[in-house]
């Protein structure tokens, strides 16, 4: 099932959390969705799981309008909120039980699936315990198997990872990626690698409005920061290699990093650099010892999109 | 329909896990006991073997205990946030509130089952009025299921459980006593129809062993508002968070 919106708009009195979003998320695809706080990522996934609505906009899941069939399409949702409501006075099997039961699995699979959850969430030895008396990480584990116990087509994720211990997270981000697969899902974080560990495609927005779309790549392409060359380059006079590849047509930058070692660091302007200091130093006869690319990272393409 | 007897079975272990539930049922068969057999117009004093001073001393303690009993069933959802929880799940904001509904109904059914070996006693010492008790438990029944549907919906009003109920209480007096005293001192059309707003009038004439289709009609209506207003509450969550 794929979501397509289309124009969502969403007003708290005066103030519009959602301004104007379209976004189309194709089956089997992980859309990794960015934004500060308050950027209106999570009154865009409550509009999904339509629980709330929105004031202008459609939104149509797997071809259907939403707001017409949001009982159905309700049941292919699967939704693990920011704050991770549970019922804390319930343990955890019990509540896993009641989850499954009112998500409609039939009756004779409701302890096979709950059993599986379990097991997939590593939440054995916790299952007889209250929720209420679990860590942080655990309740979120719990979070993830209410999400997911109905085998949704659909997966909205709000911060999955938080409050999870490292190991844990490598092993959901893995899970994510499994289910990832099959299944339509959008990831809401702040966490930067996690994002590009599990996602395929990055959608940012900031105060409501869509600040870019597409791939790491693609969004590393649009950045107003360039990508970054160390070079070290050895049998030469420094002053004289630094104004060499100042004058190198593609090069925007250079920075004398270390004068003892002749570091470099090379700010580019195109693709070429990389040739043309490699040709700089065969033709002087000097000797290029080290070349290492910086790609730009994903923080500061967030930081360039949402910080003006 | 399966689906809201699944949220009604959640909500009633979660009223006997919170132990709300045992604390209701003894404090309501405490004090319906003490008035019914103690103290007071009890049985003793009036030498009937009637459950008429039984019925007239549960009409106010379900009246004040009701409350207690809806004030959490959304509010606290509200609250927590777990609302968003279930109500994102495959079910609808109707099964929700017509499984929690049911669910406080049969606690309080379950209460006055424990009545029932009073009945047994005061049928060992005279000549009851077997159709009279019945009605007089229909009554019960039927003035406990309003007063569930009008906390229902002070609790939907509200993420704040006091509140809740400081607003069941407050819109029940209304039908408990208010309206039975404005009309007391109304003439006409008017006083006719404040009259027969009181839940007291309806409650009377059950109790007496009169099961007439306007007091069914009645409480029949006051449930349905009481649960239609909740599902509109509900339904305008859009601006909390």
């Amino acid at each position: 099932m794929d979501i397509v919106i289309e124009n969502l708009t969403k007003r708290y009195g005066s103030q519009k959390a959602v301004d104007n979003i379209s976004l189309k998320v194709a089956t089997g695809e992980i859309l990794g969705f960015l934004g500060p706080n308050g950027a209106g990522k999570t009154t865009t996934l409550k509009i999904i799981t339509s629980f709330i609505a929105a004031d202008e906009g459609k939104v149509y899941i797997g071809g259907k309008l939403l707001s017409d069939n949001y009982n159905e399409l309700k049941k292919h949702i699967g939704y693990l909120s920011e704050n991770n409501p549970l019922y804390q006075d319930m343990p955890v099997i019990d509540f896993l039980n009641f989850c499954a039961k009112i998500q409609g699995i039939e009756t004779s699979r409701i302890h096979n699936r709950v059993n599986e959850m379990i097991r997939i969430t590593g939440l054995k030895r916790e299952q007889h315990k209250k929720i209420g008396e679990l860590s942080k990480g655990y309740q979120q584990r719990v979070g993830l198997a209410q999400a997911i116990i109905h085998d949704p087509e659909i997966l909205l994720l709000d911060e999955p990872t938080s409050g999870l211990d490292p190991n844990q997270i490598v092993e959901i981000r893995k899970l994510i990626r499994e289910l990832g697969s099959e299944k339509t899902v959008i990831l809401s974080t702040h966490i930067l690698p996690e994002v590009e560990a599990t996602c395929d495609r990055i959608f940012i927005i900031n105060k409501g409005k869509i600040v870019a779309d597409g791939t790491a790549e693609s969004l590393r392409n649009q950045s107003r920061s360039s990508d970054l060359i160390k070079v070290k380059i050895e049998d030469g006079e420094p002053d004289q290699i630094y104004n060499s590849i100042k004058s190198l047509p593609s090069v925007s930058i250079v920075e004398l990093a270390d004068r003892k070692l002749n570091r470099f660091d090379i700010h580019c302007a195109d693709k070429n650099v990389k040739r043309e200091i490699f040709r700089l130093c065969v033709e002087h006869n000097w000797v290029l010892t080290e070349m290492i690319p910086f790609e730009t990272k994903l923080e500061d393409i967030f930081h360039d999109l949402t910080m003006n | 329909m399966k689906t809201t007897w699944i949220i009604a079975k959640r909500e009633l272990s979660s009223f006997f896990d919170s132990l709300i539930a045992f604390i209701i049922i003894i404090l309501f068969l405490g004090f319906s006991g003490f008035f019914t057999w103690i103290s007071g117009a009890d049985i003793f004093m009036t030498g009937q073997a009637s459950l008429q001073s039984f019925f007239s001393i549960a009409y106010w303690t379900l009246f004040f205990f009701i409350p207690s009993l809806t004030m959490r069933l959304i509010a606290e959802e509200k609250k927590t946030g777990t609302i968003e929880m279930l109500l994102t799940k495959a079910v609808s904001d109707r099964q929700v509130i017509l499984g929690k509904y049911l669910a406080t109904l049969i606690l309080i059914i379950i209460a006055l089952l424990f009545t029932l070996p009073w009945v047994i006693t005061i049928s060992r010492l005279g000549n009851i009025d077997t159709g009279g008790v019945i009605c007089g438990y229909l009554a019960l029944i039927l003035m406990s299921a309003a007063y569930t549907s009008i906390g229902m919906f002070a609790s939907s009003i509200t993420s704040n459980q006091i509140v809740a109920f400081l607003s069941a209480l407050f819109i029940g007096l209304f039908f408990h006593f208010i309206f039975g005293v404005i009309a007391g001192d109304m003439k006409g059309i008017l006083g006719q129809l404040i009259n027969s707003l009181s839940v007291n009038v309806h409650f009377e004439s059950l109790s007496r062993g009169v099961v007439d289709s306007k007091d069914l009609i009645y409480f029949g209506s006051i449930i349905f508002l009481g649960l239609f207003l909740t599902e509109v509450s509900l339904s305008k969550r859009n601006a909390f968070k």
